[in-house]
């Protein structure tokens, strides 16, 4: 996988943010807020900091992500899409029946997807046993695992920082997309989980703050998990749900809700 | 045919239970628009708690709230009722015969695009099994209602299933419900069909094509799947002598085996099962999958000439 300079990632963010309003759009539902939110955080993963090889999906020794908020998969297919596991043309399918993009990720259909997801609060497990098994393999591949905020509501995402730490997994990179929405509303109203770096941090977890629309700022926060020893890291990042669409920006509704016609076109326009 | 979600149902039952009984609580884990819990939200916030994504939580502080005398009505999609919240509802709720009521949203295929993960098709698997537990599948939003207004009156654990999808209603508000009493809705003297939730109404229309073919199909509304109406299962066996179970749910654990368990135990007839064969959904629009996966009345018409096949002459 060859890198590419953190002012090349900007414009591919923007394609990202195209594709999931129009595969939304396509599919009629599905989750647009989630997605949007997301996208610095996983272009930059996938495009700079991942060592993965598209033509190779299951190559051993590539690092493995695990998309928690199984919700979002519209970003992943997008990232997935633009690093070249399948054709763009396919994002549109999403939804669809007979598709390989599954409302919420089934890695049985398609290459590239390293877990199945969709029921919130089992991912970091997950990616902690793959921490576990590479390391007992004597593999160096990283797990890299993103939450939404209102999904750190789940117990057993406790659980799981706790074995995290416990282990001393520093091969796994959790990323929380802070932006504080959920479905019924603000985190904060529905459960709150602040202060959350001082929670991670309690449980003895490396913790990194950041803005998680800034790519500089995510990709120096990926260099930085990488290279802490000892201990795993959590990237918190303060995001805007349905950033980069203004109508969509910090709206709880756009959570699970396809964009029509015309919402798509203003979309659109605003994402050139 | 008025069409109406039976999600529906439960959100108004629920404001008739808010303005009738002080006790009635109602939690929700983020998902209170889709469950209608949020119509209750509404009108009595102070006896309503967003537990957050935190079923399991949920479950158990009803459980609580029970001990408490209180008569918490617990609400999220029913692959997150039943499946993650399994544990506390067998050990906390059942074991301790706990007032708690369950609320399994968006049940079926019928979920459509979603996928496989958010179409659930265990819960009558995973409640029946356990003891103390009342389990109901009302089949239309009226019903629905009637079935969430029983529950309140019903001692002990109840889970009701209801789906997403505006679906048709096919029964009246006149008619009778009780809790664990089947209801016929057409007679017949060929084959029995025994259907729970939405799915009933394909029932309906296989015995209208049924019957065309000189078929005499009875159809029984199964609301109940436990306590099971077993007087008459076997009734019906006595008269007709022969089953078709339709049910959005695996064939496996589900109805079918249910009606079959009395059957064996009673009267031996034969059985042929419309549900979901062994296999989780996919993405699709929920007449796509309902095709696709085999229930629709045209599934229950080739199981209803097979069954009778195979009928004792
Ligand atoms: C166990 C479980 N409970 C409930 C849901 C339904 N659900 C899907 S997304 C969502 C809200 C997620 O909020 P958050 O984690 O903040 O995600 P984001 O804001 O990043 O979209 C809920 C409740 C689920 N998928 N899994
Ligand atoms: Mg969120």
């Amino acid at each position: 996988m060859t890198h590419i300079p953190t002012k090349l990632l900007a414009p591919i963010c923007k394609t990202v943010r195209r594709d999931i309003v129009e595969m939304t759009h396509a599919a009629g539902s599905g989750h647009p807020g989630g997605s949007l939110s997301a996208v610095e955080l996983m272009v930059a993963l996938y495009f700079d900091t991942l060592r993965h090889n598209p033509e190779d999906p299951k190559w051993d020794d590539r690092d493995r992500f695990i998309l928690s908020k199984g919700h979002a998969c519209p970003v992943l297919y997008s990232v997935l899409a633009r690093t070249g596991y399948f054709s763009p043309d396919e994002l549109v399918t999403l939804r669809k029946l007979g598709s390989r993009l599954q409302g919420h990720p089934d890695m049985l259909s398609l290459p590239g997807l390293d877990s199945s997801s969709g029921s919130l609060g089992q991912g970091l497990s997950v990616a902690n046993g793959l921490a576990i098994a590479g390391r007992l393999n004597k593999k160096d591949y990283r797990v890299y695992c993103l939450l939404g905020d209102g999904e750190l509501q789940e117990g057993q995402v406790w659980e799981a920082i706790m074995s995290a730490a416990h282990y001393k997994l520093d091969n796994v990179c959790a990323m929380v997309d802070y932006n504080n929405l959920q479905i019924d509303g603000c985190c904060e109203d529905v459960m709150g989980i602040a202060p959350l770096a001082d929670k991670w941090r309690a449980f003895n977890w490396h913790v990194i703050e950041i803005d998680g629309h800034d790519l500089s700022q995510v990709s120096a926060a990926y260099a930085e998990a990488a290279t802490t020893t000892g201990k795993p890291s959590v990237i918190i990042a303060r995001t805007v749900k349905g950033k980069g669409v203004s109508f969509m920006e910090n709206v709880a509704g756009w959570h699970g809700t396809a964009p029509n016609k015309v919402q798509l076109a203003a979309a659109l326009a605003e994402l050139q | 045919m008025l069409m109406k979600p039976t999600r529906d149902g439960y959100g108004e039952a629920l404001l008739i239970l808010g303005k009738e009984n002080p006790d009635v609580l109602v939690l929700d884990a983020d998902l209170a628009k889709s469950t209608r819990a949020d119509w209750f939200w509404k009108e009595y916030p102070e006896r309503f708690f967003d537990m957050g994504i935190s079923e399991q939580d949920m479950l158990a502080t009803a459980a609580g709230m029970a001990l408490g005398g209180k008569i918490p009505f617990a609400s999220t999609y029913g692959v997150f009722v039943a499946g993650r919240a399994w544990d506390q509802i067998r050990t906390t709720i059942c074991y301790a015969n706990l007032n708690v009521k369950m609320g399994g949203a968006h049940g079926g295929i019928s979920v459509g695009p979603d996928g496989g993960t958010h179409q659930s098709l265990e819960e009558i698997a995973l409640m029946r099994v356990l003891p103390n537990m009342t389990l109901i599948l009302p089949c239309d939003a009226i019903e629905t209602r009637k079935a969430t207004l029983a529950a309140a009156e019903t001692n002990g654990p109840v889970y009701l299933r209801f789906a997403r999808e505006a679906t048709p209603v096919v029964t009246t508000e006149d008619a009778p419900f009780e809790v664990g009493k089947a209801i016929t809705m057409r007679q017949g003297s060929d084959l029995t069909i025994i259907a729970a939730g939405p799915v009933l109404y394909e029932a309906l229309l296989a015995t209208e094509a049924l019957s065309q073919k000189g078929i005499s199909a009875r159809v029984v509304n199964m609301h109940t799947i436990k306590p099971l109406d077993e007087a008459t299962i076997i009734a019906a066996a006595e008269q007709t002598g022969a089953f078709v179970t339709v049910e959005e749910h695996q064939v496996y654990c589900g109805l079918g085996g249910a009606v079959a368990e009395c059957l064996g135990k009673h009267f031996p007839a034969p059985v042929e099962m419309v549900g979901i064969m062994d296999t989780f959904g996919e993405s699709g629009t929920p007449e796509e999958l309902a095709v696709k996966y085999g229930l629709t009345s045209k599934e229950i018409i080739a199981a209803a000439e097979k069954v009778l096949r195979r009928k004792r002459k």
